[in-house]
């Protein structure tokens, strides 16, 4: 009853939802292996250091820089033959592949696990996380996502060997061409410990600026209701919410956000929620729990000019 | 070029779901329904390739019970050209598996080249569907576009897909399944004509029981709860002082 993770790498480092998905895997077996799918054979250091990892299994080629989700899909499947479980965490990336890899098994896969009741039941979100279900799977291979704020992020420790294997790559039909990243030195959106979010009450890209300036002052990364993403405020990548990014940070500040249920789905869960806007009747303010009711413009200059 | 627009029938995105204890189902007795929202933006994405004169005909798909006949009708009233209704006898837990291997039937039979969809169904919200048909019919795919060029030939579709770090890029030869997101477009609303009108247009009836697929649950539902977004005590502050003392002995900062 073996379980692989599939490892998620931003540059050579494991990502974060990785990491929740090894806390969840050990729920389901003892003995965990990691499969990486990459261009540069340097990148399973920082995977055979994962605590919990027995055996590293890599595939190294140059088709798999920017994993085409064809081929991926096929390698998975193939590799599946020998486990029982096969877990990833939640992200756009897993959610690429996982699906297509169940359809090459015949399986139905499991999205956004929130808990582990058994090897075969699940807790998982169901309309924008305003219900959750229990769900058992009869499935003899089970393929799962995890929702990385539902579970610890293992850390590091662990001396896993590394095996590569060597598969012939399947033919594509897609070819990548180009990556506009976001790039950013604040803290990741889905880790960060501290978020300050804004919406559509800033009105403009020009006057994110201070929501960005509050940000890089409580070294707290941003985030972005759909609306301010919709107006061209900020990058898609910053939205939370149903359909964006899903947070659960210690302090999550949301400024002119009126909270449309679809980005309460993406983080009502967050330690501390401090709200401020100047409608009293937005559905945020009864999320939170401090509320400044005031000129969003007001408030954000009186935070940004204050000395901590 | 023949496109095909699979359409889920969902409750209404802005109506909060609610629980049946004694069922442990999500109630959906006289509540208020509507096309998944992102189908609509699928339907609409189709609706302007065929305006263009890139695509020879749009065909909405969707499964379920005779209610689901009023989703295939919105779809017209949009513009779509014809329909196809698979029925199901009574409310079956079909599960993304099934889904895709009855719109795997469908394509097969309609030989179309390109699924337009929506990247996920706002009720369930598994985020699966287009992904395992395309591994059923090893046709190749785009998840999550915000972009969507069709090559001059028609060979080929430049896309733009919202990733966790940013905005992708690929190419995808044709026959191809694309899955949306939020800001592909805005899509119409029917006007009142075109609803007339899509009475009239063909939808074809075809019995799920018929095409012989295996729908036997994978995943039982064994219960559900709400989790709605819980009031919290809302402490007002009138100042950064305050803010600033209250979120430090919060211990947040």
């Amino acid at each position: 009853m073996s379980a692989l993770i599939l490892i998620e790498l931003n540059g050579s480092d494991v990502s974060a939802n990785t990491r929740a998905a090894i806390t969840a895997a050990l729920n389901l077996s003892d003995s965990l292996d990691a499969l990486v799918l990459t261009n540069d054979a340097s990148n399973a250091s920082s995977v055979s250091a994962l605590a919990g990892i027995n055996s590293v299994k890599m595939i190294v080629d140059d088709a798999l820089e920017h994993a085409n989700v064809e081929v991926a899909s096929r390698l998975i499947a193939d590799v599946m033959n020998d486990y029982s479980f096969l877990v990833a965490g939640s992200s756009t990336f897993s959610k690429n592949i996982l699906p297509r890899v169940g359809a090459l098994l015949d399986v139905q896969p499991i999205s956004d696990v929130c808990e582990i009741k058994s090897k075969n039941t699940f807790v998982r979100p169901l309309y924008a996380g305003n219900v959750m279900a229990t769900v058992e799977t009869s499935d003899e291979t089970i393929v799962m996502t995890v929702r990385a704020t539902a579970f610890e992020h293992s850390g590091d420790g662990g001396s896993a060997s590394v095996e590569t294997i060597s598969a012939s790559m399947p033919s594509a039909n897609s070819e990548f061409i180009s990556l506009q990243e976001s790039v950013s030195e604040r803290p990741e959106l889905t880790t960060a410990e501290r978020i300050v979010s804004g919406g559509r009450g800033l009105g403009s890209k020009e006057n994110f600026a201070l929501i960005e300036q509050l940000a890089d002052k409580l070294d707290a990364a941003i985030g972005a209701s759909r609306a301010a993403v919709d107006a061209g405020f900020i990058s898609n990548d910053y939205q939370v919410g149903q359909t964006g990014k899903v947070v659960a940070p210690k302090l999550y500040l949301a400024v002119g956000i009126s909270g449309a249920i679809q980005h309460l789905a993406g983080m009502k869960d967050s330690q501390v929620i401090v709200v401020i806007n100047n409608d009293p009747d937005a559905p945020m303010s009864r999320m939170a729990d401090l509320v400044w009711q005031v000129d969003l413009f007001d408030a954000l200059n009186e935070l940004n000019a204050y000395q901590v | 070029m023949k496109i095909i627009i699979p359409v889920k029938r969902v409750l209404d995105p802005y109506t909060q779901a609610r629980v049946n204890k004694q069922t442990q189902q999500v109630d959906l007795t006289n509540a208020k329904m509507a096309m998944n929202p992102f189908c609509e933006i699928a339907v609409e994405e189709a609706l302007t390739l065929k305006e263009s004169g890139s695509a020879s005909e749009t065909i909405a798909v969707s499964i379920g019970t005779d209610k689901t006949v009023d989703t295939l009708r919105t779809a017209l009233a949009m513009g779509v050209d014809r329909a196809i209704f698979i029925k199901t006898d009574s409310e079956l837990d079909l599960q993304p598996l099934h889904v895709a291997k009855i719109l795997a039937n469908i394509i097969k039979r309609e030989e179309a080249e390109l699924v337009i969809m929506g990247k996920q169904a706002v009720d369930n919200d598994n985020n699966q569907t287009g992904q395992m048909l395309s591994g059923l019919i090893d046709y190749s795919l785009g998840t999550f576009i915000s972009k969507f060029d069709l090559s001059d030939d028609a060979s080929s579709v430049e896309i733009g897909r919202e990733i966790d770090s940013g905005i992708e890029t690929r190419k995808l030869n044709l026959p191809a399944i694309v899955t949306v997101d939020l800001r592909l477009n805005e899509p119409r609303y029917a006007s009142l004509p075109n609803i007339m009108k899509a009475r009239s247009k063909p939808l074809e009836t075809i019995e799920l029981s018929s095409l012989g697929i295996d729908t036997s649950p994978r995943i039982k539902i064994l219960s559900v709860e709400e989790s709605g977004t819980k009031d919290r005590a809302s402490k007002q502050v009138s100042s950064a002082e305050e803010l600033f003392t209250e979120l430090n002995q919060m211990g947040v900062l």
